[in-house]
C-alpha cells in the first residue's frame, strides 16, 4: 500500500458551516483512519477478513453509537458528527464503515430508541466500548428488497419464545454478541428480539467468497427451536416501521459514508493525475483527465452539501424516510460513478491493490444494494411524490 | 509538577502558502490550522508526565479567538486547562511579554514550547521566555526526565547528543525525539466529551512593544521546468549537465 496522503477536497469551504467541535471529530476520525486503517486495510480486504483489533479504536473515536446519550455510554452527539464520523471511515473502506453502521444505528438505535430501560442498561455501555458487537437480521433468503413477507417467526411458550427461521447477508454475524432479530409473532406481527451467541440452537455460518466488503464479515443467522427469554423482546415498537425507522438511521449514515469513499478515489486520481507522465505532460493537462476530475469535484461537492443539509433536518428531527432515501441512493451511485471513473485514471496501476480505488468501487457494489436497493430508494421517491406506490 | 505548554496555531503543512497586503501578511483563506508540529511532541511529552507522575497540563496560546479550536484540540488531548492570551501575536518578543506574565501568575515548574513554530520559524519565543523567566534553558530538546527538582534533558547536537542536568523552574524548546510521530495523540471521543467542559480562560495582554516588523514576504521561486532524457542518451544528459545546469 501506497503511504495515504489523503486531502479532503472542500471546494465550497463547506467546513465553515460546521462547528468547531465536528471539526475536532472529524478530524480525530480522519487522523484515526490514517494511522489505524489505511496501512492495514488493503490485506485484510484481500484475505477476506475483518480486522477486529481495530474494534477498540473504533470505540474510541465514537464509531459506536455517537448520538446515543452519555448516561448509556454514547457520546451524546448531533447527526452532523456522526455523519461526519462515517464519511471518515469510509474514506478508508466501506466494510468498517459497515460494521459501524450496523452497531450504531441497527443495534443501539433500536434498543435506545425501542428497547426497555433494563435493555438499554445491559446493552448499550457495552456496545458502545465495543464490549458486545451486535448484528441486525432482517433480510432473509427469499424475501430481501420486500422484508414484510419475512418467515422467520416466534411463538409465545409461556416463560419464553420460541424463533424458528433464517436470515441472510448479516453483517458482523459471524462474530456477532447479540443480533436484533425480526420476526413475526402468531398474528403476523413484526416485532425485535435480542439473540444472544450460545442460546441454543442459534448459529451464525460465514457467507464466503463475497468481491465486495471483504473486509466486514457477513453470515447467516439461523434460528432452530431457539429459546429467546420474553424479556429479550423490545417493547417499544412493533410493525415493519420499526426496523425502518433503524434503516433510516442507517442510510443517513451511508448517505455521507459514500462521500468518504468518493472522497478517496478523487484524491488518488487527482494526485496521480498530476504526477503521471504520458506523450511527455502529466495527463492532468489534458482535457479528458481535467473533465473527469472537475465532474468528481462537482458532484462530490453535490453531495457534501445534501448530507449536510440532511444532517441539520436529523438534527430538527424533520428528516423525513423519502429525504433520506434520495440521499442514500444520489451519494452511493455518485461515490460509484467516481469510483469507476478515478479507476480509469490511473490505468493499469487502478487495477492494484496498491491503490485503494477499486477496493471502493468494490465495495460500493454492496452499499448500492444493501440497505434498501438503487432500484427501491428511486421507487420510494417516485411513491412519495406521486403517491403512487409502485413496488407491487 | 506544573507544566506549562505553549502552544502555537500554525497552519497545516500541506497548505497552499499565499501573501496578501502587499506581500506583508500570510492569506490565511481556506487553510487548516494545526497544533504546531514541535508544539505537539511536547504536550505529548507533557501529558505523559500528567499520567505517569501525577502532574497538571495548562496550554497557552497568544492568539485571537480563531486559535480556540487548537487549543479545543490540546484540551480533548488530556490537557486539565487551557489559557489564551487575547493578542495578535506580533512578534517573538511581544509573545514571549505574554508568556512570561502568565508563567509568573501561574507559577509553573516546568515550560514546554516547541523549538520554533512551522509558519514563520522565529525560534525566539522559547529562548527569551527563560530569560524574562529566570528559568532555565534547553533547546532542541529529545528527551526529558524530571525527577523532584531535577531535569534531566537530552539536547541534539551536531552529529551527537548531550545528556544534562539542570533544576526546575526549566524552560525547553521541543522538537521530534521528544516523543516520535507514532506517540501523538488522537483525541478519542471521552476526550472530546470532557474538552467541553474544561476551562478556557481568556486573558487581555500585557503592555510590550513589539521589535520586529515584517517588511515583506517572498515565495521561493517556482521551480524550474523538468527535462527528461531518455536513458539511452547518455551524452545529451552530460552536455545540458556541463553547459546548462553547469554542475559538472
Ligand atoms: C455485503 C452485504 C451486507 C448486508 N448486510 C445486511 C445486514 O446486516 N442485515 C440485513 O438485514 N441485510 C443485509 N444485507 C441484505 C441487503 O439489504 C439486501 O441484499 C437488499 O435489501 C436487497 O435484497 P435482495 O438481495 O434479496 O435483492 P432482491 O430484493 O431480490 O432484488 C433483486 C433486484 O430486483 C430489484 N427489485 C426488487 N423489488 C423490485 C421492485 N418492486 N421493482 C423494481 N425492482 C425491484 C432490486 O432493486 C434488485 O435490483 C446485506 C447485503 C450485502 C450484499
Amino acid at each position: 500500500m501506497k503511504p495515504d496522503l489523503f486531502e479532503a477536497p472542500d471546494y465550497f469551504n463547506i467546513d465553515d458551516l460546521l462547528s468547531e467541535e465536528h471539526k475536532l471529530v472529524r478530524d480525530a476520525a480522519r487522523s484515526w483512519v490514517k494511522r489505524e486503517i489505511s496501512p492495514i486495510i488493503e490485506e485484510y480486504a484481500q484475505k477476506a477478513e475483518f480486522p477486529k483489533q481495530i474494534i477498540n479504536g473504533l470505540a474510541e473515536i465514537g464509531a459506536f453509537g455517537p448520538y446515543i446519550p452519555e448516561e448509556y455510554g454514547g457520546a451524546g452527539l448531533d447527526q452532523i458528527s456522526y455523519g461526519l464520523i462515517m464519511q471518515e471511515i469510509e474514506r478508508g473502506d466501506s466494510g468498517v464503515r459497515s460494521t459501524a453502521s450496523v452497531q450504531s444505528s441497527l443495534v443501539m438505535y433500536p434498543i435506545w430508541k425501542y428497547g426497555s430501560e433494563e435493555q438499554r442498561q445491559k446493552y448499550l455501555p457495552k456496545l458502545a466500548t465495543g464490549e458486545f458487537m451486535g448484528c441486525f437480521g432482517l433480510t432473509e433468503p427469499d424475501h430481501g428488497s420486500n422484508p414484510g413477507g419475512m418467515i422467520t417467526n416466534f411463538k409465545d411458550k409461556g416463560d419464553h419464545y420460541l424463533l424458528n427461521g433464517a436470515k441472510m447477508w448479516i453483517s458482523n454475524a459471524p462474530f456477532a454478541d447479540i443480533a436484533i432479530v425480526w420476526a413475526k409473532n402468531e398474528e403476523g406481527r413484526i416485532h425485535g428480539l435480542i439473540v444472544e451467541r450460545g442460546m441454543e440452537g442459534f448459529s451464525t455460518p460465514e457467507t464466503h467468497n463475497k468481491w465486495s466488503l471483504r473486509a466486514s464479515s457477513t453470515g447467516e443467522l439461523i434460528f432452530d427451536n431457539v429459546q429467546v427469554p420474553k424479556t429479550n423482546l423490545l417493547p417499544g415498537k412493533s410493525g415493519l416501521g420499526a426496523p425502518l425507522g433503524c434503516l433510516d438511521s442507517a442510510r443517513y449514515g451511508i448517505a455521507w459514508g459514500a462521500i468518504g469513499a468518493a472522497m478517496d478515489c478523487y484524491d488518488t486520481a487527482l494526485r496521480y493525475a498530476k504526477e503521471r507522465i504520458q506523450f511527455d505532460k502529466p495527463i492532468a493537462a489534458t482535457q479528458l483527465q481535467q473533465k473527469k476530475l472537475a465532474e468528481m469535484l462537482t458532484e462530490i461537492t453535490k453531495a457534501q452539501l445534501m448530507a449536510l443539509r440532511l444532517g441539520q433536518l436529523k438534527n430538527e428531527n424533520k428528516a423525513t424516510t423519502a429525504q433520506i432515501s434520495m440521499a442514500k441512493r444520489n451519494n452511493v451511485d455518485m461515490a460509484l460513478k467516481i469510483a469507476r471513473e478515478a479507476r480509469q485514471v490511473l490505468g493499469g496501476m487502478g487495477i492494484t491493490g496498491e491503490y485503494s480505488i477499486m477496493r471502493h468501487m468494490m465495495n460500493l457494489e454492496s452499499v448500492i444494494t444493501y440497505e434498501g436497493t438503487h432500484d427501491i430508494h428511486l421507487l420510494i421517491t417516485g411513491a412519495d411524490i406521486t403517491g403512487m406506490p409502485a413496488f407491487k | 509538577m506544573k507544566i506549562l505548554v505553549c502552544i502555537s496555531h500554525v497552519p497545516d503543512t500541506t497548505s497552499k502558502i499565499n501573501f496578501t497586503e502587499d506581500n506583508t501578511k500570510f492569506d490565511t483563506n481556506g487553510v487548516q490550522f494545526v497544533i504546531n508540529p514541535n508544539d505537539e511532541f511536547g504536550l505529548t511529552r507533557a501529558i505523559w508526565f500528567k499520567e505517569k507522575q501525577g502532574a497538571s497540563v495548562t496550554v497557552v496560546n497568544v492568539g485571537g479567538s480563531e486559535t480556540e479550536p487548537t487549543l479545543r484540540k490540546a484540551l480533548a488531548i488530556g490537557a486539565d486547562e487551557a489559557i489564551r492570551v487575547n493578542a495578535e501575536a506580533t512578534d517573538g518578543f511581544f509573545v514571549a511579554k505574554q508568556l512570561a506574565k502568565v508563567v509568573e501568575d501561574g507559577d509553573f515548574d516546568l515550560i514546554i514550547a516547541g523549538r520554533e513554530s512551522i509558519d514563520y520559524n522565529g525560534g525566539m519565543v522559547p529562548g527569551m521566555l527563560a530569560s524574562l523567566t529566570n528559568a532555565n534553558f534547553i533547546n532542541t530538546c529529545i528527551g526529558l526526565e524530571v525527577n523532584g527538582d531535577t531535569a534531566t534533558a537530552t539536547r541534539e547536537i551536531d552529529g551527537g547528543k548531550e545528556t544534562l542536568k539542570t533544576s526546575l523552574p526549566l524552560v525547553i524548546g521541543a522538537q521530534k525525539g521528544l516523543v516520535e510521530e507514532s506517540d501523538l495523540r488522537i483525541p478519542n471521543m471521552r476526550g472530546i466529551m470532557m474538552a467541553r467542559k474544561k476551562q478556557l480562560t481568556v486573558l487581555e495582554p500585557v503592555e510590550a512593544n513589539q521589535e520586529t516588523k515584517a517588511v515583506q514576504f517572498e515565495k521561493p521561486a517556482p521551480k524550474g521546468e523538468v527535462k527528461l532524457i531518455s536513458p539511452d542518451n547518455v551524452d545529451e544528459l552530460v552536455n545540458l549537465l556541463h553547459n546548462e545546469a553547469k554542475v559538472i
